[in-house]
């Protein structure tokens, strides 16, 4: 205990001393998102009856913008899954999840937030209860599970949106199917929310969504650069506003500047490391409880995360997008999601990744929490040796809960693969 | 009892049955997963429907592909494909279920080669209307795929035959669970299971005429056990440890209902035979009780085990799941609880069909039927 207050006040008095070499690498956007993230979740907990609108619980892949539309909050407790998991709660909520009798197998924000829903525990104290319940499973089977368990203690309508999994081909049929879901996902707003559905607004909404997505992807795209303006970690930290604010204009606003600085990092060559050796991409959800030590940890061999599969995730399906038809296209959009087609096509979305971005390895976390995106990763490595024949990394950890992060043996295999890319 | 060396033959080594059979009738087999595969449609075709288990052998080579997180399912199964434990295949199908089987159908397209790979993408929700219009196109394509796949055409009077044969196999599998649930004492659970697991690899056309002779046979017997056993409904995932049964009966409970898709899920719900073909293949589907990977409605297992529970009045339940099955991970806290609530008493063995830890399973057995 007294250790870690020494080592606390050490650390306050350094930060009063700022680097300047470091101030220099610091994206400046972080506190403007952290005001804006804040503020959503401040309205989303205030009282229904001073904000009047209703909230919905919505899973990372779903169409959020129809809700925009309707004046709904979504919540995502997958991103609460990793603010848990950022702010290492995530041992506690799954170790109250196993005694309420989930399997500890199960996955990490599943249980840390069916825990969280029945103590007033977690960050920002718990989530605001839930009108409705929007699960799409376009990025796997377990949110159905989990939604079915939070539509049974919240007892409030669950509305499934199935989208068939891709495995080669979409195809027409699975088209009708998602497309007359889409249809049954309105009526159901317009009867929970008590107004028509305005679809003037939805095109508009449309519009944002698109707008926010490519903004998204240009952002990411800048780590094309040499020396890369910012990393993968930094991605995953304004990754939440595309999440969440998809389809606003807060989103299309923020992004602007945020490209607007990594613009301006590019043109005075400013890069997140000090010294750029290797380049990387990363694949899987982000390891949220050593996000800090992975960073430094590749950052201290001047390997620099350029990209990664997870946040490119929302703006991956834009090529099936007609912005003329945003509602008509959204069946094929939220269908194509890369999570939900086969390994073979996972495999070539990384390897162009490589290509793009040129990087010389790729680092896979095989997430115990994850089956959809874990399962076939072997596949993947070994697709990438053949085709472009650089070093891979198979680090093995869980998205959330921490007692499956081995720091000593991880460490063990960051350093032996930086040892293959020199 | 009628036939049992027989079945206890091929349930043991349901890839020696399935050579034999292909040597014999000069056939196509069709490998599956899922007791969501419409297996008349395979039969229709003149193939012969093949649930894949996994023959619980080592794994070696499927720790290349898997990781160590996935059940003991799609790595046994696996593991027989990668080391040509399956080569009689003609073909896989692989109906859509859990995120697990999900990538083991990539897997397996990437890295085996047994004729064809069929992807059955059934709709996950099982309760609306535009569920069931997709349904029905999945029915049809898979028609296509298969022949497609095997080469050969499925008239309606091939699949009215194959519907009527698997609808008496599935009403003869059905009169074998009523014979156990009236009189436990007439057939070992270890045997029944036998039959179904048995029942899921063999020539329908047989199956049909063996069963027949057995349920006569049964209903002529009389039962004359005079013990009065504890009676249990299993629920779960698929069970292909034939020692569980053997526990549970050596101490003193008697098995009387299961909620397993390798028991009552696999003959529950009957095809209407006039009409439609495809359509009534498509509403058997939709309106039998789900696996856990399916949804329709929020509390339709749990409703279901505790009727099952009444029905068959039994003394408590017991779950046995695959370690790393989320979908039966996810609904047992649930379904425990309806249970609860009802005053009966559920036990839970998580299992991996690879590693027999009888002893263990044993002693928790035991301690539950003396609590009932």
């Amino acid at each position: 205990m007294q250790t870690d207050d020494r080592r606390e006040k050490t650390m306050t008095a350094m930060e009063k001393i700022k680097d300047p070499e470091k101030e220099k690498r610091k994206i400046k956007s972080d506190k403007k998102m952290r005001a804006i993230m804040a503020a959503y979740y401040m309205e989303a907990k205030t009282p229904k009856e001073i904000t009047g609108k209703k909230i919905a619980w919505i899973t990372s892949g779903g169409p959020v913008e129809p809700l925009h539309v309707m004046d709904v909050i979504p919540i995502y407790p997958e991103n609460y899954g990793a603010m848990i998991g950022a702010s290492k709660m995530g041992v506690e909520l799954c170790e109250k999840s196993e005694q309420m009798g989930y399997s500890s197998d199960l996955c990490s924000y599943a249980r840390a937030d069916i825990a969280c829903a029945t103590v007033n525990g977690g960050p920002i104290g718990g989530l605001p209860a839930p009108d409705m319940l929007i699960c799409c499973n376009n990025i796997c089977g377990t949110v159905l599970k989990w939604y079915e368990v939070q539509a049974r203690y919240f007892n409030v309508p669950l509305f499934i949106l199935d989208t068939p999994i891709c495995h080669t081909e979409f195809n027409p049929d699975m088209k009708r199917y998602v497309t007359a879901q889409i249809k049954e996902y309105i009526t159901l707003l317009e009867k929970i929310c008590g107004k028509p559905f305005d679809y003037d607004r939805m095109k508009e909404v449309g519009r944002l969504s698109v707008q926010g997505q490519k903004l998204w992807q240009e952002i990411l795209d800048t780590t094309m650069n040499r020396p890369a303006p910012m990393t993968c970690f930094d991605a995953f930290f304004h990754l939440a506003m595309i999440v969440t604010l998809r389809g606003t204009q807060i989103a299309v606003d923020y992004y602007e500047s945020l490209l607007q600085e990594m613009k301006d990092r590019i043109a005075q060559g400013i890069g997140m490391l000090p010294e750029e050796k290797y380049r990387l991409v990363w694949d899987n959800i982000p390891v949220w409880y050593k996000l800090r030590w992975l960073s430094d940890k590749f950052a201290a061999h001047s390997a620099c995360l350029v990209a990664d599969t997870y946040t490119s995730g929302w703006c991956g399906t834009m090529k099936y997008l007609d912005e003329n038809d945003f509602l008509g296209s959204l069946a094929e959009m939220y269908t194509r999601i890369f999570l939900n087609t086969g390994t073979d096509i996972m495999a070539d979305n990384i390897i162009k990744m490589v290509e793009k971005y040129e990087v010389d390895g790729v680092v896979f976390h095989s997430n115990r929490s994850c089956k959809p995106y874990s399962l076939g990763q072997y596949d993947i490595q070994r697709l990438i040796k053949e085709k472009v024949g650089i070093p891979t990394l198979m680090i093995e950890a869980d998205m959330t809960d921490e007692r499956s992060f081995s720091e000593s043996q991880v460490e063990t295999r960051i350093d032996a693969f930086i040892e293959m890319l020199r | 009892m009628k036939h049992i060396d027989m079945f206890k033959k091929i349930a043991s080594n349901p890839a020696e049955y399935a050579q034999g059979w292909k040597k014999q009738t000069h056939g196509r087999v069709v490998g599956h997963f899922c007791s969501y595969t419409p297996e008349e449609l395979i039969t229709a075709a003149d193939a012969l429907p093949f649930r894949i288990l996994g023959s619980g052998t080592t794994i070696s080579k499927a720790g290349e592909f898997l990781q160590a997180y996935s059940c003991s399912l799609v790595r046994g199964a696996l593991e027989d494909a990668l080391t040509g434990r399956l080569d009689f295949l003609d073909g896989t199908v692989f109906p859509h279920t859990c995120d697990s089987i999900q990538r083991l159908s990539d897997i397996w397209r990437m890295n085996t080669n047994y004729g064809f790979h069929a992807d059955l993408i059934m709709p996950v929700k099982l309760d609306t209307e535009s569920a069931e219009q997709y349904m029905l196109t999945v029915i049809h394509k898979f028609r296509k795929d298969l022949e497609a796949g095997l080469g050969t055409k499925i008239t309606d009077a091939m699949l009215e035959k194959a519907v009527r044969t698997s609808n008496q196999v599935r009403n003869l599998l059905a009169a074998l669970y009523e014979i156990r649930k009236a009189s436990p004492g007439k057939i070992k659970s270890s045997d029944l299971h036998t039959i179904i697991k048995a029942s899921m690899v063999m020539d329908r056309g047989l199956l049909a005429d063996l069963l027949g002779e057995v349920v006569t046979a049964l209903e002529e017997q009389r039962d004359d056990t005079a013990s009065k056993p504890k009676r249990l409904v299993l629920s779960g995932g698929l069970c292909s440890m034939p020692d569980i049964y053997d526990i549970i009966e050596s101490s003193g409970g008697a098995v009387v209902w299961d909620d397993f898709c390798t028991g009552a899920r696999y003959f529950e719900g009957r095809i209407d035979e006039t009409g439609d073909l495809e359509k009534n293949i498509a509403r058997r589907y939709m309106s039998r009780i789900v696996c856990p990977a399916k949804h329709s409605g929020i509390f339709s297992r749990g409703g279901h085990l505790v009727e099952k529970v009444k029905e068959n009045n039994a003394d408590g339940v017991i779950f046995i799941f695959l370690k790393f099955c989320d979908p039966h991970a996810f609904d047992y806290p649930y379904m425990k609880e309806m249970l609860q609530k009802e005053g009966i008493p559920s036990i839970l063995f998580e299992i991996e069909e690879q590693t027999s830890s009888g002893g263990q399973l044993r002693t928790r057995c035991e301690a539950f039927m003396e609590m009932l």
